[in-house]
């Protein structure tokens, strides 16, 4: 049993202290992982395919994109399934991670309001499950990877812990945010979505970033305006970590052939998030104490 | 904090606010342009009370008193608008079984998942397993998913979890009330575990017995304020008194008071006012009535609720083909209930006098005289014991 502690509890919202926080959370570990594996096992219960659907989710994707783009409005990128799936993984991680952390509080209604256990949790489970559904995913483009005999490890790979940890960095900043507003306002959850098409699209996903950087695209101030999307950012390198080791032309179609250039800019979108996160925390914490009595 | 109390609840006070129109949506509030108009509502005024460790803390009074609230604001649930609350220990809230019970998963899936969240670890959970199984009596259908159990199986899976964690300060939420009979004495047994090894417990309830059975202390409430508090005996007539006062009831309304119900005694076998009996043991209801007004043959009705405010009970001096004639100034009428036949629990007494026509209401007190059925929690049923000695 843990050692015995004093809790005081007045009408003053608490205040944050994120290491003692964080010390917190670490200690309920087993719940976040539980609600984690709720989720999954709950989304592919009673369905034939199970975690297949997972993968699937891609690979239908894939061929609705492919089609799109290779018989409506023909491209010319080499290897495109590798090139969409290498930044529309990513993408999915970011837009389930941040609308299933906005609607975290309240599909875990009847939790807040039955138990008390640090409600950081509900949406952190949300985006480790989203992870894990990430995971599954990037098996399908190994797969392909494989298929098309490009390598697996190549210089840019290391760029892909660095990537995928700032994007999880940026989803909980963003969502304890969007999390603690849609308790309140409901409408938040459909913002949320809106905003997540206008950001795919001003996203380099399913269209080469060159397109857009290239001498026939945005002038200088929307290249800046454009490359100051963390999410623009995050995808480039992910697009360099796994694409860029396919082929010259497929690195070329990229922004910067070196590694430093993502390099420094995942830091940047890193530096952001944590000063993102350090309000939405904030605001998240204090509020946490009111989520049962709104719901 | 020293060593002398496990929760400290010093001057709480909660309002909640009640919004006419709440604005859950943008929209509104920014058409609104200012703070929707709110309704301030206080469940709870001032209450204060300190429970050492290793004691039971009842937590008595009418519903909408402010009893759960007052139970989220110690389980770290809710905030007190005023005042503070202190503990110290681990808590576990059963505010309702197998809450975060998920109905996709299987019953061994939700222990697990429940059992982390009330505070248990894997390895703890794992060691427990069988027992927690084994208490809710499941075994064939742990690897059922849960929308599959019956609400019984939910509610014991849902407390052989609780049960199992291992919490410094237990609060328990009306939860033994639900459940067989059979498996209520289980979860009592279990309780009374809990209290021997030393665990501090809040306990609310509606059924007086299991405070007196129970609790070395208790807190009424009324209307979020402290009635009593302290001594149980103390706070057990004080909600009675409140039960009595709150006379609700159509029939009440309508009653012309022609005939008025002046008192009320519940009597044992043994003619002692007492309002507890055994299953089975008898149980006498002595009314007296007083006529404002001469009125010929009226019939006087007893009934009986039980907590789910269903009858359970009803008889008339009618049908019981006794009359009463011609009724001027006072008289007692005493319904001896030879065996009473009800499981364990809190009932409520209805008595009520009509004319024969069934046309007029007279005076109806509706569930106003709370009684228990009790059985002696360690020792089955309560056997009558006389001792005589010889001097041989």
């Amino acid at each position: 049993m843990s050692a015995t502690e004093t809790v005081v509890r007045t009408n003053d919202p608490p205040r944050l202290r994120p290491f003692k926080r964080l010390a917190e959370l670490w200690r309920n570990r087993e719940i976040l992982g539980n609600l984690a594996r709720k989720e999954l096992r709950v989304r592919y219960k009673s369905t034939v395919l199970g975690v297949a659907w997972s993968m699937l989710n891609p690979l239908l994707y894939l061929v609705v994109f492919y089609v799109v783009f290779t018989f409506f409005l023909p491209n010319a990128i080499p290897d495109f399934p590798i090139y969409l799936l290498s930044g529309l993984l990513p993408w999915t991680l970011f837009s389930s991670g941040l609308s299933g952390a906005t609607t975290s509080i309240l599909s875990g209604g009847n939790l807040v309001t039955k138990v008390a256990f640090p409600h950081e949790l509900l949406p952190l489970a949300t985006v480790r499950a989203q992870t894990v559904n990430f995971g599954f995913q990037l098996i399908v483009l190994v797969g392909f990877l494989i298929a098309f005999g490009h390598p697996l490890f190549h210089r840019g790979v290391i760029l892909l812990p660095l990537a995928l940890g700032v994007l999880l960095l940026f989803i909980v900043a963003l969502g304890f945010a969007t999390a603690t507003w849609n308790v309140r306002y409901r409408d938040t959850g459909h913002l949320v979505e809106l905003a997540l098409l206008m950001w795919f699209w001003s996203t380099p996903i399913v269209y080469p970033a060159a397109t857009v950087l290239g001498p026939d695209g945005l002038g200088s101030l929307g290249r800046t305006l454009y490359l100051l999307n963390p999410l623009t950012n995050v995808v480039l390198a992910f697009q360099r970590g796994i694409y860029g080791g396919t082929s010259e032309e497929g690195l070329d179609l990229l922004p910067a052939p070196g590694l430093r250039w993502y390099g420094f800019r995942l830091l940047a979108v890193g530096a952001v998030s944590l000063g993102i996160l350090a309000l939405s925390w904030r605001l998240f914490y204090r509020r946490s104490g009111d989520f049962a009595e709104e719901l | 904090m020293d060593g002398q109390r496990a929760i400290a609840v010093e001057d709480v006070s909660k309002r909640f606010r009640l919004y006419h129109e709440r604005p859950s949506s943008l929209k509104e509030r920014v058409l609104r342009f200012r703070r929707p108009r709110a309704e301030e509502f206080w469940a709870l005024r001032d209450v204060g009370f300190e429970v050492p460790p290793g004691k039971t803390w009842g937590l008595v009074g009418p519903n909408g008193s402010g009893k759960t609230t007052l139970l989220k604001i110690i389980g770290g649930i809710l905030r007190p608008t005023h005042g503070t609350v202190t503990t110290r220990g681990r808590i576990a809230a059963l505010l309702e079984l197998g809450a975060g019970f998920h109905p996709e998963l299987t019953g061994r899936e939700n222990v697990y998942l429940n059992a982390s969240i009330l505070g248990l670890s894997k390895q703890e959970t794992d060691r427990y397993f069988d027992d927690i199984v084994a208490f809710a009596e499941i075994e064939d259908f742990i690897d059922n998913q849960v929308k599959f159990y019956s609400s019984g199986m939910f509610v014991r899976l849902g407390f052989a979890v609780a049960v199992h964690v291992d919490p410094e300060i237990l609060l328990i939420d009306e939860v033994l009330a639900v459940g067989d009979e059979g498996f209520q004495k289980k979860c009592l047994d279990r309780v009374g575990e809990m209290q021997k090894e030393g665990r501090t417990i809040v306990f609310v309830t509606h059924a007086m017995a299991f405070v007196q059975q129970i609790c070395d202390s208790a807190t009424l409430l009324d209307s979020g304020r402290m009635r009593a508090s302290g001594d149980t005996e103390q706070v057990i007539r004080e909600f009675r008194a409140v039960m009595a006062r709150r006379r609700t009831g159509l029939t009440e309304e309508a009653a012309t008071r022609e005939v008025e119900i002046a008192d009320v005694d519940l009597l044992d076998g043994k003619g002692r006012p007492n309002s507890m009996v055994a299953p089975g043991q008898s149980l006498s209801v002595q009314i007296e009535l007083h006529a404002n007004r001469p009125v010929d043959d009226p019939i006087v009705v007893v009934g009986i609720h039980n907590v789910r405010d269903e009858w359970v009970f009803t008889s008339d001096t009618e049908r019981l083909e006794v009359k009463l004639g011609r009724l001027e100034g006072k008289l007692r009428v005493t319904f001896d209930l030879k065996a009473i036949p009800l499981l364990e629990g809190q009932y409520f007494l209805t008595i009520g006098v009509r004319d024969r026509a069934n046309e007029v209401v007279y005076d109806w007190h509706n569930r106003q005289y709370p009684f228990d059925v009790i059985r002696n929690v360690k020792g089955g049923l309560v056997i009558p014991v006389d001792v005589r000695t010889e001097r041989l």
